[in-house]
């Protein structure tokens, strides 16, 4: 016979079948809806179940459970840590490369404090000349409140670093949708030489008021950018080329073009030989915000409304829910009638008409006139803040801000103490590297798993 | 070699995988583990394999206590796993698959012994039955002789005791036969298999003991001799099974959707439903029976529009929307089921409120002018998630989280939510417990009912013999008759195995081919 336990199989107290108990779907490890994050073992973020905090008691208070949430990597976390890590890192860097340094340390016999002082104030003053060439300096603030003069110099390296970061945030959006939706831009820097390119045209050869006319140089701006961002969209939809591929080789066709285009009529500049564009007439330019001392301008409100409007459009449009749906799943996307192909176009138009933005608030807002090489690294730089800001306008908004800090502090520093700017690039590899492996920041601070903040980014919007 | 599992208890947090289960599995035997999804069979796998520790309890092989910290100790200790999914290489040929992570070498200096690894596969298909040419390359294979080459990887790594992971939910009919021959000349050569699975029919033809587990425990052991499905199935869900949905007899009314010479090809370019002709009415249904593969996929793609069409038409009450897009039958009235939920159903990271608005999503209540409203939107989730009985923590649960049966809840919800004229759905119950099919089908005949014309496509005779008010049954891309459910299961699994004409002496084989075995 069965040997059952009968009292079990009977009728009367089975537990309900239906759905939940143990969970039912997909074996094993069981994640039981509720109880567990898919596929984990750890105990849930912020649940009360009194088994986090590495074996504190239950949190019965905010503060308590504030700290176990520090105690996980959740996203702030780990990439707070990972700028931690990376300017640890490159402090070593400052250490091992300076001569002073190592010289002291060559007499740790004979003066073992000396070793220790001069490497501290090596570190200190590099770091400090940063922080003061991008944030503020003390000195000049304080000079500043005491004569009533010198406010433009107190402020001139906060207002040097919003302008760098002005196009980050743009071209760093416009990436960040591209990557949200499962689409890699990587064309950022040619959409913004087509952005900057048709702002210019339409700078030079318009003539009106600035009231009409800097409105149609930031919509030039936007629909370069579109346009070029257009090619890969309509070439990946239609038959199947990866965008990854065109758009790495649209920047090339777009810097040469910009070179040729700048060595002719009408781009060139009247008397030159030299491959140096036309300047932006004055009712093309954007306006200062903090008198003409200081560079920043009316690009930083551009980027601030872009970011808004990117939140907006991603959390709350219909439009932008789809582009969301076919990042993550695009069969699902399909079978639910949404039209794959056409979103695949206009993410790449919008990812572009943002990256041309970036362009526009460049060229309208400090260059005013456009060179070969035009953006630097900016379209580079947007993919790595877009990462860094794990695609959400937040994060966006304060990757640029850091980004743009350590380029212009990056600066003060070269000047003040010798280091060289480069140091800076390096930080910035290092923090990225350190964003993309979540796991190592994990493993060097023993942090615990938080599997959810690390997923659910890509779902989130602002705030 | 004997195998014990002792009072092996396995928690994940709060719950318990596998509480103090106790399992024996003699040298030579067929040992069923049968349960429903999340009973923890799997589970108790990964431990014997090395995959989980176990909380508590031991493993015992031929009496001595073992401990396996990763399957590489498991398959030194003779035990060998074939899992449901596959772990083969595809562009490598079977014998480079074989000896894949213990490959024979020349003289110690790196160099592939290729001879030795198909002398080897030549030898162990010879002694058990195997047929596999070592030479061909895997991804050309059927999936059954794919199947055979994971079960050769693990006898050239002698394994004693063979673990195979729900081996017959991929295989036809024809195949599992095969490899029901396969294992029984294993046992009989002194090899153990312990054989998971949650088909009854499966179990009561091959095994030589069975153990059934629910909820984590073991509910009891028994031998096919002892026991019939019925008793099976009251173990596995601890009540008595009604495979019969309640229903009452179709009024059918005018034809809704009307399918006429439908061909398509797959991918490959290959025809794979072959001037079909269907046509079903509003309020009855229509089930298309069928073994997997034989063109229900592409059948159902065609339908939804996601395939273009060969040939042929695909009316909607009276109107051609043989090359309309998907959204456009949304639209006019065409709720699908799709048979991968997880794929071409649901986003999985989604919000359940996502979830179930994602083919009405730009449509008012939902959004107005191109702007969402969140609001409705979770109004709407809850109104759904409390018609349909959804077990969900909250609305803004991710989806993923849900179980199978919930997911499936989710997009039956979603689909029945709109005015919907045709019902699609494909393998609507595949993967679900007892408790989610009955639900799932009673929310089927209900939207029949109510004058929806519902199109069934499963592989699941059961599910098809009780459903369908019409049955078509489907074979090589093409619709064999379309008979009523009383011509009996025998007559139907003819059909799906291809044979129309039934000759009496073909029909207990071609019937376990093709009906009773796929459960």
């Amino acid at each position: 016979m069965i040997s059952a336990d009968t009292s079990a199989v009977g009728p009367g107290e089975q537990p309900p079948v239906g759905g939940e108990q143990p969970p039912v779907g997909g074996e094993q490890p069981p994640s039981g809806g509720d109880q567990l994050p898919p596929g984990g073992q750890q105990p849930p973020p912020g649940g009360e179940t009194g088994q986090e905090g590495g074996g504190q008691p239950p949190a019965s208070v905010g503060w308590t459970r504030y700290l176990r949430r520090l105690g996980e990597a959740n996203v702030v976390v780990v990439t707070v840590l990972a700028v931690f890590t990376a300017l640890v890192f490159g402090a070593i860097l400052i250490l091992v490369t300076s001569t002073t340094v190592l010289h002291a340390w060559g007499r740790i016999g004979s003066a073992p404090g000396e070793a220790f002082a001069v490497s501290w104030h090596t570190v200190a003053n590099a770091y400090s000349a940063m922080f003061e060439g991008s944030i503020f300096s003390p000195s000049a603030v304080g000079h500043a409140i005491e004569t009533g003069h010198g406010w433009t110099a107190a402020f001139s390296p906060i207002s040097e670093t919003l302008v760098s970061a002005t196009p980050l945030m743009l071209a760093g959006m416009g990436v960040a949708i591209g990557f949200s939706t499962g689409v890699f831009n990587i064309g950022a820097q040619g959409q913004l030489i087509g952005g900057a390119l048709a702002a210019l045209f339409v700078g030079f050869s318009v003539h009106t008021t600035i009231w009409l006319h800097l409105p149609l140089v930031i919509i030039a701006g936007a629909v370069g950018g579109a346009l070029v961002g257009f090619v890969p969209g309509i070439l990946k939809a239609r038959t199947g080329a990866h965008e990854v591929i065109v758009t790495i080789m649209l920047n090339y066709i777009m810097l040469y073009l910009l070179v040729y285009l700048l060595t002719t009529a009408p781009f060139q500049q009247r008397g030159q030989t030299n491959a140096i564009s036309r300047i932006m007439p004055n009712s093309a330019r954007l306006p200062h915000l903090a008198g003409s001392g200081l560079r920043v301008n009316a690009g930083l409100i551009v980027a601030i409304v872009v970011l808004f409007g990117a939140s907006w459009f991603l959390r709350r449009s219909t439009l932008g829910f789809s582009f969301r749906v076919i990042g993550m799943n695009p069969a699902a996307g399909k079978t639910a009638g949404m039209d794959v192909k056409r979103v695949t176009v206009l993410v790449l138009m919008l990812s572009g008409a943002l990256a041309g933005l970036a362009g526009m608030t460049s060229l309208s807002g400090t260059d005013f006139f456009m060179a070969t090489g035009y953006g630097g690294g900016i379209g580079f730089n947007a993919i790595t803040v877009a990462l860094l800001g794990r695609n959400r306008p937040l994060g966006v908004f304060l990757g640029s801000l850091l980004f743009a800090a350590m380029i212009t502090g990056g600066r003060s520093m070269q000047a003040v103490t010798g280091i060289d700017l480069d140091l800076t690039a390096v930080i910035q590899a290092v923090i990225v590297f350190m964003v993309a492996t979540p796991a190592l920041v994990r493993e060097i601070y023993h942090l615990k798993d938080s599997g959810r903040a690390l997923t659910q980014v890509v779902s989130q919007g602002w705030g | 070699m004997n195998l014990e599992l002792v009072d092996i208890t396995k928690r994940f947090g709060a719950l318990v995988a596998n509480d103090a289960v106790n399992l024996e599995v003699r040298e030579g035997e067929i040992h069923a583990l049968l349960g429903e999804n999340g009973a923890g069979k799997t589970t108790l796998m990964n431990v014997l394999f090395g995959l989980l520790h176990p909380d508590s309890g031991e493993i015992r092989i031929d009496g001595k206590a073992m401990r396996f910290a990763n399957p590489g100790q498991a398959v030194r200790s003779g035990i060998g796993m074939v899992h449901q999914h596959f772990m083969l290489v595809g562009v490598f040929t079977v014998a480079e698959n074989v000896m894949l992570g213990f490959e024979p070498t020349i003289l110690r200096i790196g160099l592939l012994d290729r001879h030795k690894a198909a002398d080897d596969i030549r030898r162990l298909s010879a002694e058990f039955g195997l047929e596999v040419d070592p030479d061909a390359v895997v991804e050309d294979l059927p999936v059954g002789v794919q199947q055979r080459v994971e079960i050769l990887k693990a006898l050239a790594r002698d394994a004693k005791l063979l673990i195979l992971d729900e081996p017959t939910s991929v295989l036809t009919p024809q195949e599992i036969e095969s490899l029901f021959r396969t294992m029984h000349a294993l046992a009989d050569a002194g090899r153990s298999i312990l054989f998971i699975t949650h088909k009854l029919k499966e179990v009561l033809a091959v095994a030589d003991r069975i153990t059934v587990m629910r909820l984590g425990s073991v509910v009891g052991s028994t031998t096919p001799q002892e026991t019939d499905e019925s008793k099976l199935a009251s173990m596995m869900v601890g009540r008595s099974v009604e495979l019969v949905v309640e229903k009452t007899p179709a009024r059918p009314g005018p034809v809704v959707l009307d399918i006429r010479g439908l061909t398509v090809e797959d991918d490959r370019g290959l025809t794979m439903v072959d001037h079909v002709d269907l046509d079903v009415r509003a309020g009855e249904i229509v089930a298309l029976a069928g073994v997997q593969g034989n063109g229900q996929t592409e059948f159902a793609e065609a339908v939804a529009g996601l395939r273009a069409v060969a040939s042929g038409t695909v009316t909607l009450e009276g109107q051609d929307v043989t090359s309309a897009s998907p959204r456009d039958r949304i639209r006019d009235g065409l709720a699908d089921v799709p048979e991968d939920r997880q794929k071409d159903g649901l986003v999985l990271p989604l919000s359940v409120a996502d979830n179930l608005v994602l083919d009405i999503y730009d449509v008012p209540p939902h959004a107005h002018r191109g702007a969402r409203d969140l609001g409705e939107v979770r109004s709407n989730a809850r109104q759904r998630i409390e018609d349909f009985d959804i077990r969900t923590s909250s609305v803004n649960e991710g989806v993923g989280a849900l179980s199978g049966g919930n997911q499936q809840k989710v997009i039956l919800a979603r689909e029945l939510s709109r005015p919907v004229k045709v019902l699609l759905a494909s393998q609507p119950t595949r993967g679900l417990d007892v408790g989610s099919i009955e639900y799932v089908h009673r929310r089927i005949v209900e939207a029949r009912d109510n004058g929806v014309a519902v199109l069934i496509i499963s592989a699941e005779l059961d599910e098809v013999m009780a459903l369908g008010d019409r049955i078509a049954v489907m074979y090589r891309g093409r619709i064999m008759r379309i008979v009523e459910p009383s011509v009996g299961r025998e007559e139907i699994g003819l059909l799906m195995a291809g044979v129309v004409d039934t000759p009496p002496q073909q029909s207990s084989s071609a019937a376990l081919a093709g009906g009773p075995v796929r459960q």
